[in-house]
């Protein structure tokens, strides 16, 4: 007999989705090795509630440097992808774009420290370069998305510049505004887990505080970031912009020498596969078994436990949206349980997710445990956040159910399609986050990459990087098909 | 020699036709009003007389074209935007020069608007926004304006007003107006549009409102 519904697309894609997570999660190491993980947990709690704000000098600096990273990184990703949003109609800046973005920060700071060593140029360029190609992208949406009626309405015989001046930027300028402050917000977390490979930031103190055990000064550190973060919009005003970027210009350590030849060597000879630089012998055989060993024992695995990883941490977030968002909707709890509700998800979503996987990694062992409850947690509040906002929105009637009746029926459906679209957008940043993470020790792409950096082996590395930015540029197709065909829509504001 | 010339013109967006077998000719000078019922191709016929004065024709689009984050002044001075350099516009627009405060100043106390000159075009009234719009297309040098429903937002006081500025300061003028009295005061050529046809060219002298009824009266 014939069921007496079909399920909606929506609900079979859902379905499917949470199938592919569960017999990833099967096969996924969830194991939790630590001896005593509840003592050490114990420990850090006691360190948050006891946060020492002097225990180390470095606190002032670590901040400063952190600002600084991230102030000149977001400019410069602003000045360089608002020049490239101009050229968006250009298939090759396009294209590129796409992968710049699709290789996370992280791995750019890798390849930057090969180039520039600690200079300051690695740092800005790590957080710049993937920022300008995500800003391009968004800034060509804003100005495709504008009004058109002012430029009919331009005389004819206006320059191309002063029309789009006048006609097309005022009215995408407050966008740019509001898309700036929130990708600044995204660049302080950057900047400060670049720290984890060696830039003097937040996340370096983070990991030597951390593997010492002093979890006071742990603390005191996110503390001082959080505080950063959620002040942004009283120290961040335009008329203080040029002097923030004066002082962060100025207090980077630039008398560190830029080897010319260095950098040369790193294009020319570095980079360059094994075999075809090594002297002698059959190139050809030996390009293959690098191939090869690149391919199936590096290139394949990490790749699968990076989309392993991903689809579980992405029906993750989903199920632990569903349980954030009703913290913030006034729909559903009352001022002060929303007001608590708020301190909490702004805490975790501003956690980046790469030091919650940190903390959760020495709590409990390497597996894919830590990075699951990390990158859901993170994203989960992220989208749980957005989703709340969104319930604010909604006007039910008045004689609308209450409590668990009122979750069910009248808020979940209407939120979501959003949900899901969130979520779909976030698919590809979760797994870029995913590969990154590899570099505390999963056995994700980020793992064999961090490893070949660690052996010196450039060409290694930047193969697998390659592979990780295709896989990214995948994902986002298929997302983006899967978003088209569901017809699910994100607004400007939920970029 | 006539400003606008159609003859059996046919117009309308991705194959339906609006606009069909439209023979009109506007000679400089004339003040001409479009009327007729919504839906009966005027604001298609003002785009099509728009697009064919190619040495430009000040317009006042139905749906404006302001640009809402900028001031009164900014969109005021969009109307000389091509007369001016890339260097000066940008400068105007980064920091307004007093000499363009004074021509814009000038055009906005004609039209009761002085004190909104640094206002946002975004916090004004559906009226104020509409003044601006006409004050743009004032200040464009152009000698026909062209104006799809240009007072429909403001009182009948100043209506009569703007349209009186209107044809004092442009020499040729065409209007789509829905208000009927005002269309026979301020032109002396009325255009009767019904279902994309032009089944009405009289002089307005003489005219009273009632001689349009068959304009909007249900067909059959």
């Amino acid at each position: 007999m014939a069921s007496l519904r079909e399920a909606s697309p929506l609900a079979r894609t859902t379905l499917a989705f949470v199938a592919v997570a569960l017999v990833c999660a099967l096969f996924a190491d969830l194991a939790v090795t630590t001896v005593n993980p509840y003592q050490e947990l114990v420990r850090l709690l006691a360190g948050v509630v006891t946060p020492d704000f002097y225990a180390t000098d470095n606190l002032g600096s670590a901040l400063a440097y952190t600002l600084a990273f991230a102030l000149l990184g977001v400019a410069f990703g602003n000045v360089l992808g608002f020049g490239l949003a101009l050229l968006f109609f250009s298939r090759i800046v396009r294209t590129g774009c796409a992968f710049v973005r699709a290789i996370h920060e992280l791995f750019w700071a890798l390849i930057f420290l090969q180039i520039f060593g600690l200079s300051p140029l690695t740092g800005i360029l790590a957080i710049g370069i993937p920022y300008a190609g995500i800003i391009a992208k968004v800034y060509a949406e804003i100005l495709e998305e504008a009004d058109p009626a002012p430029l009919r309405a331009v005389p004819l015989g206006s320059g191309l510049i002063s029309t789009f001046l006048f006609a097309r930027l005022p009215d995408a300028w407050a966008h740019f505004r509001t898309y700036s402050m929130y990708r600044l917000e995204c660049g302080l977390r950057s900047s400060a887990v670049l720290g984890f490979v060696g830039l003097p930031t937040l996340g370096f103190h983070l990991e030597s505080s951390f593997s010492q055990g002093r979890y006071s000064e742990v603390s005191a550190l996110l503390i001082l970031f959080y505080v950063v973060i959620a002040s942004m919009r009283l120290w961040m005003r335009k008329p203080l912009l040029p002097v923030w970027l004066v002082a962060a210009a100025a207090i980077l350590p630039w008398g560190l020498t830029v080897s010319a030849a260095n950098m040369l060597r790193f294009f020319t000879h570095d980079i360059v596969p094994y075999p075809l630089r090594a002297p002698g012998g059959d190139t050809l055989a030996a390009l293959g078994d690098w191939l090869h060993l690149m391919l199936f024992e590096q290139a394949l695995p990490g790749a699968a436990a990076t989309i392993q990883l991903t689809m579980v941490a992405l029906v993750a977030t989903g199920v632990l949206t569903m349980f954030f968002f009703p913290l913030v909707s006034p729909l559903l709890l009352g001022r002060w349980a929303r007001g608590a509700g708020h301190v909490f998800l702004v805490v975790v979503r501003s956690t980046p997710e790469y030091i919650l996987a940190f903390v959760l990694l020495q709590l409990w062992g390497p597996s894919m445990l830590p990075a699951i409850v990390a990158l859901s947690l993170h994203n989960g509040a992220i989208i749980g956040h957005l989703i709340g906002r969104f319930t604010e929105t909604v006007k039910l009637r008045p004689d609308a159910s209450r409590g668990i009746d009122r979750y069910v029926y009248e808020v979940s459906p209407r939120i979501y399609r959003p949900m899901m679209a969130l979520l779909f957008y976030r698919w590809e940043v979760i797994l870029r986050e995913t590969a990154i993470l590899g570099i505390l020790g999963i056995a994700t792409l980020g793992f064999y990459v961090d490893s070949a950096f660690a052996d010196l082996r450039f060409d290694r590395a930047l193969f697998l990087i390659l592979i990780t930015a295709m896989l990214n540029i995948c994902v986002d197709a298929i997302s983006r098909a899967i978003r088209a065909r569901l017809r699910l829509q994100t607004t400007l504001k939920h970029r | 020699m006539a400003l606008i010339d159609f003859r059996d013109e046919t117009a309308g967006y991705g194959g339906t036709a609006i606009l069909e077998g439209i023979t009109l000719r506007i000679e400089p000078g004339e003040k001409v009003a479009v009327v007729g019922e919504s839906g009966a191709g005027k604001s298609t016929l003002l785009r099509l007389a728009y697009e064919r004065c190619r040495n430009g024709a000040a317009l006042v689009p139905q749906e404006l074209g302001l640009v809402q984050s900028l001031t009164v002044f900014h969109n005021v001075y969009m109307g000389r935007l091509h007369r001016h350099s890339t260097w000066r516009n940008l400068r105007n627009l980064v920091r307004p020069a007093p000499a363009e405060v004074r021509e814009v100043g000038a055009v906005l106390s004609q039209l009761r608007l002085e004190d909104k000159l640094f206002a946002a075009v975004g916090e004004l009234s559906g009226g104020q926004q509409q003044r601006t719009a006409v004050g743009r297309a004032l200040y464009h040098p152009g000698e026909i304006l062209i104006a799809d429903e240009p007072v429909s937002a403001v009182d009948e006081h100043q209506a009569r007003e703007i349209l009186e500025t209107m044809n004092g300061e442009k020499r040729t003028v065409v209007l789509a107006m829905h208000d009927r009295a005002l269309a026979i005061a301020f032109a002396d050529r009325l255009v009767g549009l019904r279902n994309g046809r032009i089944v009405l060219d009289e002089p307005a002298a003489g005219m009273k409102p009632d001689d349009l009824d068959h304009l909007y009266r249900p067909a059959g």
